[in-house]
């Protein structure tokens, strides 16, 4: 079940997976695929489970098959590296090239991917603007910007619920501007208290949805738990 | 009886040592003179004795002699102790006889504190006695030089045994050991246990792979201890755990003793008894605390302090359970339920160490079930009979941390090293699929989806021996090594900086600034956390939240809980029992029953327009926390809209909107079969498990403090790995793994397994109007635990709720709600 938001005046649809959906233009926005997380760590001889790239496409044909977009935006960061092309599973290449080569699809580039690796497809740019939104995968300077949806900051969320604590990543936004959850199977988070998500935001504060396991949960700020100890997000 | 030094054939204790055991007063135990007389004919032993029989010094006693008459160069004795600071007491008090007889022995230590330019030298050049720990153990034999090292290796001695055989520790200890004897085949094993239930399954343990048995020597007995159950001059509790009623009485009992011992089951009981202690302490007796929380270097001074005389009692945990022998404690006072009988005499045995004089100690029980069960627990330690856990098979992922540290001493093949494993007791009925699959994790992960071939830790060269592809694993495996995995910890300082102690990072993560709560004894107010730091500031608040330390709370064991049963059929024996409790056991059987040594009673009654069930299983806590979950789902597709449940070591309470009517169908044993997986695999319990797992077998790294000060740390949810595997590759080893950790460690689906199985058709309902007597106690409980298995959006829709209701008397807020228009599609 999505939830109707409201960003700078435009309709989009929010959505329990971390998507986000945009009716009027039939745009799928995911952010921070992190694709080949796995095998980055495996290089260090660290064995993490090599299905996080499997398993984000999964996800990814599922949101798809839902709301059957015509155009996909991935908002940066979508592979982990700039060699996570070259260790890709034949399987999970091919797949992934035939999703882009159905959709009018283009890689925003992040701190981890200048460009995505040669040969998949899609278009490349670092930003795109649309309507009253402009998507970037990090937000524009310090100056407020109406209309941003950006990724890389992983936000993730705590609440505390009849004493249990329950925490799950999130978007972030005050209405104006928005931070998306990582899309990524992989992919850790960064307390959407720290300061960093904080300073994007205005002196009205911002609400967090928060990701359920079948729809998605809004909070005001101030009912946020933090996270212990302060994190950067695993980027 | 004793034997005069003298009466000794020289050739078991050579002269120079029997003068010194005269110059000290001492004569020989018996059980010390057979301890030498089964080394001297080159025979492993199992010694089973109570603390303060001269234990270690039996132990090492053979090591001495033979070292005495053949001074041999090289490590002759390795001794192997579960605690840090045991084995460094050891060692201190080796060094006296050592010295008053003026032997030419080498005596050291070798921890995780130890320096590295010490441990440099100890590899160059090692001493003939090192006393050491089973991590240290275990990187020792990862050295390149480790057959070198060992080879002239003569007697290895393990120190409480007990607390290792069936622990993951234990695990990874007899892999060494197995490793050990094939670096020198000639070197005896010795272990050392207090009193347990089955010394069979210890023996069997020390002596796997040996050629020939295990030899058992059992040390003399003390005189059977003097245990008297404290009822207080105030009222007794219906519920609650904390003994804080009988403070006084506690008070009295320290002022009146020499020193005294006082054991709780949690840390946060221990900061609690010890406040209350010393609220009432107008005579300024040195009263300290001891638990696994407070820094280690406070843990020290009180050890110390202790040691020393200096103090009139300690209040602690389990953190005192194990460790240096004092000698000067005689009383120990348990306050709360024992939970297990061996846990009890175990704890009880740390008063007096003279042999002569009995141990003395006080139960307080908290609350009146806990009065059947102190006194349930007096009748098996008078009956000998003792609880323990069964052994149970090796864990995979200390065979995988093993197998890594084999592969860094130097190449291996993998048909000698599966023969080799099996050596350990443990791993004794290892499947080649599962050594397979496990050599196959730590070459390069193992998974079915083979892109990690160019990845390799281990790779296999044309002799067919494996090797590692360079020293960074090496490096990688010290970082690792070890099998107790801490659940985040943070330091707690005061502004100024002064270090009180550690606590776990989730509770923590529950604090708002400017909450209180009591830690290392005294009331804090949380500032905020800085990095890895809590900042704390003294408070001096009435009502503090208390640390809700998950840890410590040991579930019934099922021997006690049939003695239970047994002592609420018993009527004749109810007399002996205070006259609350008695007076509430009469009042129960006339108002319902009480509950049969078969059978089970399941109570029925409406209360304030809620249903409640009531069933008598006395299976322990964490049984009855499952049972609850398998009933609410069971009561919810039935349509009895249960709304929660609250689960004791005796009883489970449910309520529901409709009253349940068919109890035998409700309890049938099919409730085991698909509810049961389908929670286990979403549980939290399982998820904590694999994380455990992912780090002892090396798939994810350990934090290290300091570390996470450098931001450049990468951490992973164990969750997001944990979901992914279970998606796409569920017969994954180390998921293998994590199933095995949480069925053992679930000895308690086990439990209730049986249960149902022992109750089919012999089940009594009683349909009460009102609450019965013996079941006020888990009412009280209500709302003081949290109600598990609620499903998540279940829960977050709540706080949802509870949002719109604050956010609907709020007009402010309204216009900002109104910018998220819910649920559509």
């Amino acid at each position: 079940m999505s939830t109707r938001i409201t960003l700078n005046d435009e309709a989009l649809l929010a959505d329990p997976t971390g998507a986000l959906f945009w009716p009027a233009e039939r745009l799928l926005i995911v952010a921070d695929l992190h694709l080949e997380k796995g095998s980055s760590f495996a290089r260090r001889g660290q064995f993490l489970p090599p299905y996080d790239t499997r398993e984000t496409l999964d996800r990814l044909a599922r949101v798809i098959q839902r709301y059957r977009p015509t155009r996909i935006v991935c908002l940066g960061d979508s592979f982990h590296d700039a060699e996570a092309g070259s260790r890709l599973d034949r399987g999970d290449l091919e797949r992934l090239r035939r999703m882009v080569g159905a959709h009018g699809w283009t890689w925003i580039t992040g701190n981890h991917d200048p460009a995505p690796p040669a040969g998949i497809g899609g278009a490349v740019a670092p930003e795109l603007r649309l309507g009253r939104l402009v998507l970037r995968h990090q937000p524009a300077a310090m100056e407020y910007q109406a209309g941003e949806i950006c990724g890389h900051f992983h936000p993730k969320a705590a609440i505390a619920v009849r004493g249990q604590r329950i925490s799950g990543a999130c978007f972030v936004t005050d209405g104006r501007r928005m931070v998306m959850p990582a899309f990524g199977a992989f992919a850790g988070g960064l307390d959407a208290l720290d300061p960093a998500i904080g300073a994007l935001f205005g002196r009205g504060g911002y609400r967090v949805l928060m990701l359920g396991r079948e729809r998605l949960h809004l909070f005001p700020r101030d009912r946020l738990l933090g996270f212990g100890a302060p994190r950067r997000a695993s980027a | 009886m004793n034997v005069s030094a003298s009466a000794i054939p020289a050739e078991l204790l050579p002269a120079r040592f029997a003068a010194w055991f005269a110059q000290r007063g001492w004569t020989p135990h018996p059980h010390q003179i057979a301890m030498l007389a089964a080394a001297r004919a080159g025979r492993s032993t199992l010694l089973v004795a109570p603390t303060g029989g001269g234990k270690t010094l039996a132990g090492f006693l053979p090591s001495l002699v033979e070292l005495a008459a053949m001074p041999e160069t090289g490590l002759h004795t390795l001794y192997v102790s579960p605690l840090k600071a045991l084995a460094i007491d050891i060692h201190r008090n080796l060094e006296r006889p050592i010295r008053e007889m003026g032997l030419n022995i080498r005596a050291e230590t070798r921890t995780g504190d130890t320096p590295a330019a010490k441990r440099a030298r100890q590899r160059r050049s090692p001493p003939q006695l090192l006393m050491t720990t089973p991590e240290s153990v275990a990187l020792m034999l990862s050295d390149a030089k480790a057959d070198a090292l060992f080879a002239s290796l003569r007697c290895i001695v393990v120190d409480e045994l007990h607390a290792l055989v069936g622990t993951k520790r234990g695990d990874l200890l007899a892999l060494d050991l197995a490793r050990l004897t094939r670096l020198a085949p000639g070197a005896r094993r010795v272990g050392l246990s207090a009193t347990v239930a089955d010394p069979d399954a210890l023996a069997g343990w020390l002596g796997a792979g040996l050629a020939s048995p295990v030899e058992r020597i059992v040390g003399t007995g003390g005189p059977a201890p003097e245990i008297s159950i404290l009822v207080p001059e105030a009222h007794l509790p219906w519920s609650g755990h904390m003994g804080l009623h009988a403070i006084p009485d506690i008070y009295a009992a320290i002022r009146n003793a020499g020193t005294t011992l006082v054991f709780v089951n949690t840390r946060a009981q221990a900061e609690l008894v010890f406040q209350a202690l010393w609220r009432l302490n107008d005579d300024n007796l040195p009263i300290a605390l001891h638990h696994g929380s407070l820094g280690p270097e406070q843990r020290r001074k009180v050890e110390a302090a202790m040691a020393a005389g200096r103090l009139r009692a300690v209040v602690a945990t389990s953190s005192l359970d194990l460790g240096i022998d004092w000698g000067t404690v005689d009383l120990v006072v348990q306050v709360g339920a024992p939970k297990g009988v061996t846990r009890l005499l175990q704890r009880i045995g740390r008063s007096n160490h003279r042999l002569d004089r009995p141990s003395r100690a006080i139960l307080v029980p908290s609350n009146r079930f806990e009065v059947l069960e102190c006194r349930a627990a007096i009748e098996a330690i008078r009956d000998g009979e003792l609880d323990g856990t069964p052994p149970r098979p090796g864990a995979l992922d200390v065979l995988a941390q093993h197998i890594l540290g084999v592969a860094c001493a130097g190449p291996f093949r993998a048909d000698d090293l599966y023969d080799e494993v099996r050596q350990a007791a443990p791993y004794a009925a290892l499947s080649r699929k599962d050594f397979d699959d496990v050599l196959a994790f730590v070459a390069n992960g193992g998974y079915a989806l083979s892109t990690y071939d160019r990845f390799r830790r281990l790779f296999r060269a044309a002799d067919g021996r494996w090797h590692v592809i360079g020293p960074r694993v090496a490096r990688q495996y010290r970082l690792n090594v070890g099998t107790i995995v801490e659940a985040p910890m943070l330091a707690v300082t005061l502004r100024r900086g002064r270090r009180l102690g550690e606590i776990e990072e989730y509770f923590v993560q529950g604090l708002e600034p400017g909450d209180t709560f009591v830690f290392a004894g005294q009331v804090l107010r949380f500032e905020r956390v800085r990095g890895t730091t809590v900042e704390v500031t003294r408070a001096s608040g009435d009502d503090p939240k208390v640390p809700a330390y998950a840890g410590g709370r040991l579930p019934l064991t099922t021997q006690l809980a049939r003695r239970v049963r047994n002592l609420l059929d018993a009527r004749t024996a109810w007399r002996d029992l205070p006259g609350e409790v008695r007076q509430w056991l009469r009042l129960q059987a006339w108002r319902s029953q009480v509950p049969a040594p078969d059978g089970l009673l399941v109570e029925t009654f409406p209360r304030r327009g809620k249903h409640f069930l009531v069933a008598y299983c006395f299976e322990g806590r964490n049984a009855h926390q499952t049972l609850g979950m398998l009933l609410t789902r069971r009561m919810e597709r039935a349509g009895l809209r249960p709304l929660g449940f609250v689960a004791t070591d005796y009883v489970i309470a449910v309520w529901s909107l409709r009253p349940a009517r068919d109890i035998d169908a409700l309890f049938d044993q099919d409730m085991l079969g698909d509810d049961l997986e389908a929670w286990m695999a979403e549980s939290s319990m399982l998820r904590r498990t694999f994380r455990n797992v992912a780090v002892i077998a090396g798939l994810i790294e350990r934090r290290h403090p300091g570390q996470e000060k450098t931001g450049r740390q990468v951490l992973f949810s164990s969750d997001l790995i944990y979901d992914v595997l279970r998606t796409h590759e569920p017969d994954h080893v180390l998921l293998r793994a994590t199933r095995a950790d949480a069925a053992t460690g679930l000895t308690d689906v086990r439990r209730l397994s049986d249960m149902l199985a022992r109750v089919k058709g012999r089940i009594t309902h009683r349909r009460l109007d009102r609450v019965s007597p013996l079941a006020v106690p888990v009412l009280l409980e209500i709302g003081k635990e949290s109600v598990q298995g609620t499903a998540i959006d279940a829960l977050l829709d709540e706080a949802a709720q509870e949002l719109i209701a604050e956010a609907t008397t709020v007009p402010d807020n309204a216009d900002q709600m109104a910018l998220f228009e819910a649920n559509e599609k």
